[in-house]
């Protein structure tokens, strides 16, 4: 109370406003972040832990299987991003144009996004199913010899990637949709007076001016991408073998196993690479933006 | 021919769009009303008998009741943390949107922080157990309102900016104190950002999975999304049963967007675009 300015006391704003969330957040989000980078370095049993320097962090980057934990959270969080943010933007277009049913559509396309990973991570595991699938029946009476979509190793992943495009398209498009409403009409109807093609509209006008909107997307589905746990663990659990494990399935299946110290090396990873992914990117937009 | 395009290009859309968005929906709803033996052959064929209500009523029987309670604890956990979350990042975003300290900053840094970083799961889960909130409702709430707080506060940040502070200094010349400022004055007219809140939140807190997976164990807090992880182990013969609930799970939101679509919709794209 000794630090209370009379000025801060009189203000109408008080800070004391904070206080309750403050508490909250730092509690039960901020102070377990902070000790992870403590037991990382531990071998730790939820009562004592004994300090074994890098020692989780050696054998993270030494078991193949967690390797690919690794590589796989790249490969999934660069894929469904690439895809959302495509997928997302040629749907706004189309759903901004002048079709019929457009309020219906858009009501199609993103009702996914509310609805249960769980849920549809079962229903499309059993529609993937690799012989009385429905998707692999219908590509079968077109003569197509559909895949092992969740049991080939080299598949599974990518099979979970598309499921992920299925359910979070929505929410992209709903971001282009709004960044699109943004654009005024006038750059359209100049570039139409000069002649140009609703390509040229497209990657000249469009493209450029829904940037603030593409920095979102991208941005959100990465995070997403690399912080993905419920739709891999409802589909494969990590599998066939690891061939889908993500890092944080593997933070998962490393605490269910009691290697508590393991786990949160693994967590502390995944903070890093977060961090290393989206800071840089996120300046790097700004930086563009600025420049302008 | 100009006119016809739109309802050519519609027409294709919509073709598109049931067979890769609907159709999902109506292998849910088709398999949840088949019996057991039609539905393990998982194809899209109807029903030969309809079985909507004996499959209603056998998940609902299933394990004890098992989903009675994960709707009863599910929907608890939704109510209590979406009121608090609403109360707590109202303040916060007013006086981050007010108010210029070096407090802001920090305040800043943690909401990006909130938005970004996944939480360190197995540290929190020792800090639970030290509290004696592990495998408790209460504990998952603050849980809840812990991971969801930056969210709702950048909802409301963002909202508070259209408010003028000339309402704010009216009510004070009136000789209101700061918190009637706040809960008379200014907290009504959120109202619509406060329904945008509740209505997205209580969509994320109620389809949340990974979080009641660690830290709300136990068969007696069981949640809904639980109730579908435990099922699809023990439901391998009994494919009616569980997609009767997934369907029951799906129904929710379905409901809530029909009668809260613009809200939902506001929340996602401002939430999103100013972040």
């Amino acid at each position: 109370m000794a630090q209370t300015s009379p000025r801060s006391q009189k203000s109408p704003y008080p800070l004391w406003f904070f206080v309750p969330a403050a508490v909250i957040y730092g509690v039960f989000f901020l102070a377990p972040t902070v000790t992870s980078f403590w037991y990382s370095l531990t071998r730790w049993d939820l009562s004592t832990a004994e300090f074994i320097g890098l020692e989780n962090f050696r054998q993270f980057f030494s078991e193949p299987f967690l390797v690919q934990g690794l590589v796989n959270t790249l490969i999934y969080a660069v894929t469904t991003s690439g895809l959302k943010t495509v997928c997302g933007l040629l749907l706004a277009v189309l759903l901004t144009g002048n079709i019929f049913a457009r309020g219906f559509l858009r009501t199609v396309v993103f009702f996914p996004v509310l609805v249960s990973t769980i849920g549809i991570g079962i229903t499309f595991t059993v529609m993937m199913h690799p012989t009385r699938g429905i998707i692999n029946v219908a590509l079968d009476t077109l003569g197509i010899d559909g895949p092992g979509w969740l049991t080939n190793p080299s598949l599974a992943l990518f099979s979970v990637a598309l499921v992920d495009l299925w359910k979070g398209v929505g929410l992209a498009t709903l971001i282009f949709i709004a960044g699109l409403a943004a654009i005024s009409t006038d750059y359209y109807e100049a570039a139409r007076i000069d002649g140009a093609t609703r390509f040229q509209q497209f990657w000249r006008i469009t493209l450029p001016l829904v940037r603030p909107a593409t920095v979102t997307v991208v941005t959100l589905s990465l995070i997403g991408g690399l912080r993905s746990f419920d739709l891999i663990w409802a589909m494969t659990r990590g599998g066939p073998g690891f061939s889908s494990d993500v890092v944080a399935s593997v933070i998962y299946k490393q605490y269910q196993a009691g290697f508590y110290g393991l786990s949160t090396a693994g967590n502390v990873i995944l903070f890093a690479l977060i961090v290393a992914i989206i800071l840089p990117l996120t300046l790097w937009f700004n930086r563009r933006e600025v420049s302008q | 021919m100009r006119h016809i395009r739109p309802y050519i290009t519609g027409g294709i859309a919509l073709l598109f769009a049931a067979v890769i968005f609907i159709l999902p929906f109506l292998f849910i709803a088709i398999q949840a009303m088949k019996s057991k033996s039609e539905a393990s052959r998982l194809n899209f064929s109807l029903p030969q008998e309809w079985l909507f209500w004996q499959n209603l009523i056998a998940v609902f029987k299933a394990r004890d009741y098992q989903l009675l309670l994960a709707y009863f604890n599910s929907t608890l956990i939704t109510v209590a943390s979406v009121s608090v979350l609403v109360i707590l990042s109202a303040m916060v975003g007013y006086i981050m949107q007010r108010r210029r300290t070096s407090w802001n900053a920090i305040a800043q840094i943690a909401l990006f922080m909130g938005l970004m970083m996944p939480p360190a799961v197995v540290p929190t889960i020792g800090l639970l157990q030290d509290l004696g909130l592990f495998k408790t409702i209460h504990g998952m709430v603050l849980i809840q309102v812990a991971y969801n707080l930056s969210f709702s506060t950048l909802l409301y940040r963002s909202f508070i900016s259209t408010i003028p502070r000339d309402l704010d200094e009216a009510a004070l010349i009136d000789g209101a104190k700061p918190w009637q400022i706040f809960f008379r004055v200014i907290l009504p007219l959120l109202k619509p950002v406060t329904v945008t809140n509740i209505v997205v939140q209580s969509i994320a807190i109620f389809n949340d999975f990974t979080n009641p997976l660690y830290y709300l164990p136990g068969k007696e807090n069981v949640t809904v999304q639980l109730t579908l992880y435990n099922f699809q182990s023990m439901y391998t013969s009994q494919y009616n049963l569980l997609f009767m609930n997934i369907l029951l799970v799906t129904i929710p939101p379905l409901i809530v967007f029909i009668f809260f679509n613009r809200q939902i919709v506001a929340g996602m794209t401002a939430g999103a675009v100013k972040g």
